[in-house]
């Protein structure tokens, strides 16, 4: 074994390096309160420079294919390593005020987002298998954070009973595979996939479990619980980057390991697509739980994601991974809000608390107004352009399905603005007489709004950004 | 393009930068008009003027360009005309200033924007950024039952728009299918011609359609009475004025011009659909009490009459319905603002409830009969000059492929003509009840007359109307060869 192949793995590396340092840091850092804002800042620091050197790092692959990274995943990769920096950033006023243990809260991030790069960059359905697993189990730990809230335990319990369903049906879906082909490399799977049963069956136990990663309906029971149960920056995370990594992943496994079966999976996804829309916003219109309902958005958010996937065309991947950078920073600004209307009104996430809250607060209900408009796809915010070069990759085949099922989604973003703009009728028109008093957000708070803003209002005009995903291509 | 430098201003001394913003929009857009009469005089035939054109998501094939020929610049001039009048019609507006102009600075942003673009894309975007403004002005700002309103119009406008889409990327992926070359520029798609007829078929009537919604086609009008009754007046103005006329103008630029084979063969299922709007909308008011309602069912059967016109395709039918977009636009911007103006004084909109209205504020009652006058089509004012050129047009279309006999365009006509009638019965009887007789509450005899921010909105659109009326001529002459040039592209001419 060549050990020098580890240097070509270098966001992981660079993930692993951080992990060590986080760990010795806390480990040896003096006990006062300052420990936690140093870990939190010292934690930025590492996931900036894995965002930085993922952006940088060219297209290798190691052992003999099992791990490949192409110039798409590594754009995602800094993605995600930057959405996680924004997690951070504005968990970092929560961990101060609620945990004795911050630096396993760190490290637990840094872990899981480490296991997702492998599963990002897996080759082969092994490598596959242990990333997933890597991510899945301290996300567990990170929802239990909570550890006085009922809620939260509940929520972790829900979570690691279904991750390891879903794992064990998708194991199950593998080894169909295997039986098949006799290979786990998605490579040699490409070339000796047939239409028999055994390689449907296989295929579709394996959207299956992916699909309770993705939380696609009809996989999605544990999410509303999980996202309420669960601290409210995890919940941002599990949201955004947990669903982010799962998608890409599905949609390379689909596009490199599947691409003779496309036909199969075009309808499995036609179908599945529908359904995470239609029934989602459906649910979405009738909670009053402000992070119940953000769990439903999500849920059809990740219906839209997958649209890009449809028809295994040119444009899938860059609509894709553009959709989730844009989702990232308006779904965490309307979390940091979340967080910070929890943080200082002894932890109400109730929609009632949120009437009259421009009142109040202007500043931050009119970040919340401008992130709600941009995951509902209002130009010029940058919602508006990710759906729409969705809608664009979904259709590029012209299939007359395929319209239909863009169609549906169109009908289905009227929808999904009706209960947006329920929170915006909320905190500017619904009177009331005891609005949430009048706060101060911290600091850190401040920086990830302006962030999350700043990504709302540019990703969409400034059209840099997309090209620079659609450079690293297919 | 311009309206960006004075939305970045607008945190201090709200209404001063309003006034010099709109001012200068006005001076461009009348510089603009001036330039473009100058260049068709100097014999610059080319379709679109002042082009610009930068590649915007490469990979994509979307640039931002922009160009302007004959309507969009009578559009630009109306837009203008109205914001200037709107910002004075809500001078006295009070909670939230701020606010209040921010959103109505976005609002006219996505109006000038759209009239300019000439990249499907880009006119999406723009057609967009126009209407979701619209829930926050009228659901803050509004009066009445504004929640269910505001909700009501943002959700029917968009679902409009979500139609859109699909025939958006109907007509970029056929025509780049048929063509090799893929692109949303609206110029080329026009000139490649290429999308086979079954197709536009099928995506002509998405993009009617949605464009439609906002250009009150009936069934899907209903937005329109309970959005203007609850605006707030300077947005009814803007909303009614110019809002209403993006639905018209994309039915042509983008429907009617890119999928010209479907417009022959389907222009009579929404000529008989306009026929019912204008016939429809016009009934409706005569029978309203709420003043808003009245206008708003008057705009719907006016709008109608646009699309009405621009379904006929003949080219005075079409100059027509231009006309008629920016005389409607004008009448009812002042219609709307005296309407706001006496019910800010009145606090009521029911006729039932006003009377007498000519001793106690003059002015006002003046304004509301020319109003009312030009509405109803007296000549001398705008309203005469657009409907006449749309009837004689539409009288006279040649009879289209798809039409059901060759008699149909006649007899339609016919019968949207009867609208005249009507309007002049709801007109009449509104004008008669709340402006003369005897007062009967006695305590609107205190009632002011206007205030001088007021008369400068009033006078400035009476002025608008009486002038458009009294020399046509040069507007027509701007129009009829844009519309020339496009309907020679759609093959009716």
């Amino acid at each position: 074994m060549n050990y020098s192949e580890f240097l070509n793995m270098v966001p992981e590396f660079v993930l692993v390096l951080a992990l060590i340092i986080v760990f010795f840091a806390d480990f040896f850092a003096s006990r006062n309160a300052e420990r936690k804002a140093s870990l939190g800042y010292l934690t930025m620091l590492m996931l900036i420079g894995t965002a930085v050197t993922s952006a940088m790092t060219e297209p290798t692959q190691a052992f003999g294919g099992i791990y490949v990274t192409t110039a798409a995943i590594n754009v995602m990769k800094a993605i995600l390593a930057f959405g996680s920096l924004v997690v951070v950033v504005m968990a970092t006023s929560w961990v101060e005020k609620n945990l004795k243990l911050a630096g396993e809260f760190y490290m637990l991030i840094l872990s899981t987002l480490l296991g997702m790069f492998m599963m990002m960059s897996s080759g082969s359905f092994l490598l596959f298998f242990l990333g997933l697993e890597m991510a899945s189990v301290p996300l567990a730990c990170m929802v239990a954070f909570d550890r006085h809230r009922k809620e939260s335990a509940e929520g972790a319990a829900k979570y690691i009973l279904v991750a390891t369903f879903s794992s064990g049906v998708m194991l199950f879906g593998i080894s169909f595979i295997y039986a098949a082909t006799g290979t786990l490399y998605f490579d040699d799977v490409c070339a000796a996939v047939s239409n028999s049963p055994l390689c449907i069956m296989g295929l579709v136990f394996f959207f299956s479990g992916l699909g309770f990663k993705i939380s696609l309906v009809p996989f999605h029971f544990w999410t509303a619980d999980t996202y309420q149960g669960a601290p409210t920056p995890v919940t941002g995370y599990l949201s955004v980057i947990s669903k982010g990594a799962a998608a890409i992943t599905l949609c390379t496994i689909l596009m490199k390991a599947f691409a003779p079966m496309v036909e199969y999976w075009d309808y499995m996804l036609y179908i599945v697509i529908v359904l995470s829309i239609t029934v989602a916003n459906l649910f979405a219109i009738r909670q009053n739980e402000l992070k119940r309902f953000m769990a439903f958005s999500s849920i059809s958010q990740a219906g839209y994601i997958m649209l890009a996937v449809v028809g295994n065309g040119q444009l899938g991947v860059a609509a894709l991974t553009y959709y989730v950078l844009v989702y990232i920073v308006a779904n965490m600004a309307v979390f940091t809000v979340i967080n910070v209307v929890e943080q200082n009104n002894g932890g109400r996430t109730d929609m009632a608390a949120y009437n009259g809250f421009y009142q109040t607060n202007p500043k931050l209900s009119f970040l919340m107004t401008l992130a709600l408009f941009s995951l509902a796809g209002i130009p010029p915010f940058a919602g508006m352009f990710s759906k729409f070069f969705v809608f664009m990759a979904g259709v590029q085949n012209g299939e007359p399905m395929a319209y239909g099922v863009v169609f549906i989604a169109l009908v289905n973003t009227v929808v999904s603005l009706y209960y947006y703009l329920l929170i915006v009728k909320a905190m500017y028109i619904t009177k009331t007489d005891a609005p949430l008093p009048t706060f101060q957000s911290d600091a850190n708070t401040k920086v990830a709004l302006a962030i999350c803003t700043a990504g709302i209002a540019l990703f969409g005009v400034a059209s840099c950004v997309y090209e620079w995903i659609a450079a690293a291509g297919i | 393009m311009l309206v960006g430098l004075w939305l970045a201003k607008n945190v201090n001394q709200v209404r001063g930068v309003m006034v010099t913003g709109a001012s200068c929009l006005l001076a461009l857009s009348v510089w603009l008009t001036i330039y473009f009469i100058q260049e068709r005089a100097a014999g610059n035939t080319a379709e679109m003027l002042l082009t610009y054109s930068t590649p915007w998501f490469k990979p994509l094939n979307i640039a931002y360009s922009v160009g302007v020929d004959g309507i969009s610049v009578v559009m630009l001039l109306l837009s203008s005309i109205i914001v200037f009048t709107g910002t004075f019609a809500s001078w006295q507006l009070k909670p939230l200033t701020k606010e209040y102009f921010l959103w109505f600075t976005l609002l006219s942003t996505g109006v000038y924007g759209f009239f300019i673009s000439t990249d499907l894309f880009t006119m999406f975007m723009f057609y967009e950024v126009a209407l979701i403004p619209m829930y926050l002005l009228i659901g803050v700002w509004g009066s009445g039952r504004k929640e269910y309103s505001a909700m009501k119009l943002t959700l029917m406008l968009m679902g409009g728009s979500a139609l859109l889409i699909l025939g958006l990327l109907g007509i970029y992926y056929f025509n780049g299918i048929y063509s090799g070359n893929y692109t949303f520029e609206l110029t080329t798609i026009a000139a490649n011609h290429c999308i086979p007829g079954h197709i536009q078929n099928i995506f002509f009537p998405f993009i009617f359609i949605g464009f439609g919604v906002l250009g009150a086609l009936f069934p899907f009008h209903t937005w329109s009475p309970d959005g203007h009754a609850s605006a707030p007046t300077a947005v009814s103005m803007l909303h009614a004025g110019v809002l209403m006329k993006l639905g018209g103008y994309g039915c042509f630029r983008v429907a009617m011009y890119l999928l010209p084979e479907a417009a022959q063969d389907l222009s009579w299922i929404f000529l008989i659909l306009t026929t019912i709007s204008v016939v429809y909308g016009a009934l409706s008011a005569c029978v309203q009490t709420d003043l808003k309602y009245i206008n708003a069912y008057s705009s719907v059967s006016h709008c109608g009459l646009v699309l009405f016109a621009l379904l006929m395709m003949s080219q005075t039918a079409v100059t027509g319905a231009v006309l008629q977009m920016l005389s409607h636009g004008l009448m009812t911007a002042l219609f709307f603002a005296l309407i706001g103006m006496i019910y800010g004084r009145t606090h009521t909109r029911d006729i039932r409830e006003l009377a007498g209205l000519m001793k106690i504020m003059p002015f006002l009652a003046v304004g509301y009969v020319i109003a009312g006058l030009a509405n109803l089509g007296l000549p001398g004012f705008s309203g005469f000059i657009a409907e006449m050129t749309i009837f004689v047009g539409s009288f006279g279309a040649h009879p289209l492929s798809g039409d059901p006999n060759t008699s149909f365009r006649m007899v339609a006509t016919i019968i949207a003509c009867m609208s005249i009638v009507v309007t002049a019965v709801y007109i009449l009887r509104v004008v008669g009840k709340i402006l003369y007789g005897e007062v009967e509450n006695k305590h609107f005899l205190e009632l002011t007359d206007a205030t001088w921010d007021e008369r400068v909105a009033v006078i400035c659109l009476i002025f608008c109307v009486a002038g458009l009326g009294s020399f046509p001529f040069w507007v027509s002459d701007m129009i009829s060869p844009a519309a020339g040039t496009i309907l020679e592209s759609i093959g009716v001419m």
